[in-house]
């Protein structure tokens, strides 16, 4: 199979998928609750209201409507109006998303760039200190709840040490730059604001180490096993025998092959972050999509939830179907197993 | 006195005809031995099963009790944990903390774990558009995060620590699925499969008797792996609000109770905290010494 017939394949199976998406939001938000009407309105409303609303909403009409109904919003960018913000979803998704997309970015490049050469060392070194370290390490970072992580680690580095600063994205006396892009990053920069952009990378280096350390655990638990299989296979003793020198056998001749499951670990890891958001960016203070959701929930704000659950969903498979096709490149047997 | 020499001849035919497995117990023992973080775990995780049976003899004060004049005391001979915003104990609350995350623990896996292997098995077996079904059912809960889609389901079924644990197995039902749906693919191949099929016993009887036994191992091995994730995203949905309810004791709920306090009264978010991390760490512990030592390659 060509690399073309692969991904239109892979992007086949991610419409299916996306469907399926859009089945379980509706179910959770119109089968599932007793009456979404009522915990808007309060248990106190009178039952006309209730009725009302119902009818407004389309509540009354039968299920297989209420879905093609919904589905047709839902493609045509229409997530309804949020109850609390009195804006469309999308719209406040929009305004939310960056933030989110700038801090697990960061995250994930912190835990790459940290993981890979923690997983290398401890495979080569194995059963040493210092894979003893690093396994100990990770271990950690996949039992770490990211919530108490964050609070402790603010409590030490803001409150405590005033070594970083407070939550939030930005110091309150600066400006943000003037949106192009929404990723504050790129904006600071295409403004040439560099005391923003700092400030900003300030602000995010907490949040993002906090996020990241979990994907950092399982990014160098996977390198160090597959480089352990790799550094086990026929064509690195040829390579070693050959007189290579040993770095140039692990970088050049072990490791191409050891990224192939770290790159699925990646991305998958890249979706979890967005989870990982919600809990990082209600203790952050950092306005994404995470805490948008979780300001929905607390506000029982039903078409912001699904909203942000949609979104977030369908950013986690377009990872997913990312993944698939770097995959597919870096390995064309996979093409021919499909 | 008779019945001695008869017994021990018995004890040592018994010897004699599991000699092969008792050779394996003892080789499962040597390989626990040597794996000292998986000991670790083990020590943790029964730790944690003994705290919470004898919770109520442990916790020094009632955990749920109000003492306003002793709110908020750091930790002390008498609060060996300190107290929290409405004079509770934290140590106490801790203590019977153990005992709602063990509850949750163990019935998200019943529920999700027996619906998802049972689900599995049958596609597996029967095959044709059941197993398409549900495999591509399980295909759309892998497209969430399964945080966020436990989230929603807590969301709209309403705070409580019920519909928390409804909405984590809604989540956690596909993987064991998955698994049970591969390891039932391989078994119905088997001769002994095809033997009972021939001799005339039924789907149902097949599948409960025949394939259910050989998917029950792996099964157990996934559970142990996934048990300190459940209780990760349980504590998660209870900080956010989603989960067991104020008084109750949830180590999720108490961290959250502590969020505001962190800078000076550090000790009513760290200790449950604390908690948290130990037991999840000591389930992932024992999960990947489990794994490792079911590992036929590792084995042999």
């Amino acid at each position: 199979m060509n690399l073309g017939t692969y991904v239109a394949r892979r992007l086949g199976l991610m419409i299916f998928v996306l469907f399926g998406v859009l089945v379980i939001t509706f179910i959770v938000s119109h089968v599932v609750p007793a009456d979404p009407v009522a915990a808007v309105l309060g248990s106190q409303a009178p039952p006309e209201l209730i009725e009302k609303v119902r009818h407004e909403w389309g509540l009354d009409r039968p299920l297989p409507e209420q879905f093609i109904n919904y589905v047709w919003n839902m493609l045509h960018g229409n997530l309804g109006k949020s109850i609390r913000t009195d804006r469309p979803v999308s719209d406040d998704l929009l305004q939310y998303f960056p933030a989110t997309i700038e801090l697990s970015t960061a995250a994930i490049i912190l835990a790459m760039v940290v993981g890979i050469p923690l997983g290398i060392i401890s495979a080569v070194r194995r059963n040493k200190l210092s894979d003893h370290f690093a396994r100990v390490f990770s271990i950690f970072g996949i039992s770490m709840p990211v919530f108490w992580l964050g609070l402790l680690l603010l409590a030490v580095f803001y409150y405590k040490l005033g070594l970083l600063p407070s939550p939030g994205q930005l110091d309150m006396l600066l400006r943000p730059p003037p949106v192009v892009t929404g990723l504050i990053t790129v904006d600071s920069l295409l403004a040439g604001d560099w005391i923003v952009f700092s400030n900003y990378l300030s602000h995010l280096a907490l949040p993002a180490f906090v996020l990241g350390f979990a994907s950092l655990a399982s990014i160098a638990r996977i390198t160090r096993s597959s480089m352990l299989e790799v550094l086990r296979q026929d064509y690195i003793r040829t390579a070693k025998s050959k007189g290579l020198r040993k770095h140039v056998v692990i970088t050049r001749h072990a490791l191409r092959n050891a990224l192939i499951p770290t790159a699925t670990i990646i991305g998958l890891r890249y979706g979890s972050l967005l989870e990982g958001a919600v809990l990082t960016e209600t203790i952050f203070a950092w306005p994404g999509v995470g805490r948008y959701a979780v300001g929905a929930i607390l506000y029982l704000d039903f078409p912001a939830i699904m909203g942000s659950v949609l979104a977030i969903a369908v950013i986690y498979s377009l990872a997913n179907l990312v993944v698939d096709i770097i995959y597919g490149v870096l390995d064309p047997r996979i093409r021919v197993g499909e | 006195m008779k019945s001695l020499p008869g017994l021990s001849s018995r004890v040592e035919r018994w010897k004699r005809e599991h000699s092969s497995q008792i050779d394996d117990v003892k080789y499962t023992l040597y390989l626990w031995k040597r794996s000292p973080l998986s000991m670790i775990g083990l020590v943790v995780v029964a730790a944690l099963v003994l705290v919470a049976f004898l919770a109520p003899y442990l916790a020094p004060y009632d955990p749920i009790e109000q003492n306003l004049s002793d709110r908020l005391l750091p930790p002390s001979r008498e609060y060996i944990f300190g107290t929290d915003t409405l004079g509770r104990d934290i140590l106490s609350r801790v203590l019977y903390g153990s005992r709602i995350t063990l509850e949750i623990g163990i019935i998200i896996t019943l529920i999700g774990g027996s619906i998802g292997t049972l689900l599995g098995i049958v596609a597996g077996y029967l095959g044709g558009k059941v197993d398409e079904l549900l495999m591509r059912v399980t295909d759309m809960f892998f497209a969430f995060p399964r945080l966020i889609l436990a989230l929603a389901f807590a969301a709209a079924l309403g705070p409580s620590l019920m519909n928390m644990i409804v909405a984590i197995s809604v989540v956690d039902w596909p993987i064991y699925a998955r698994l049970a749906r591969a390891q039932a693919l391989s078994a119905k191949r088997e001769d002994y499969v095809e033997a009972a099929r021939a001799i005339g016993a039924g789907t149902w009887r097949i599948i409960f008797s025949h394939i259910l036994p050989v998917c029950i191992s792996p099964i157990v091995v996934q559970v142990t792996l996934r048990l300190g994730d459940v209780i990760l995203t349980a504590a998660g949905l209870g900080f956010l609000g989603l989960g067991a309810q104020p008084p109750t004791p949830e180590w999720g709920v108490m961290v959250s109770d502590g969020r505001n306090f962190i800078m000076n009264e550090w000790w009513i978010a760290t200790f449950p905290g604390l908690a948290i991390m130990l037991v999840v760490l000591g389930f992932n512990l024992l999960g990947d010494g489990i794994r490792d030592i079911m590992d036929p390659r590792l084995r042999r």
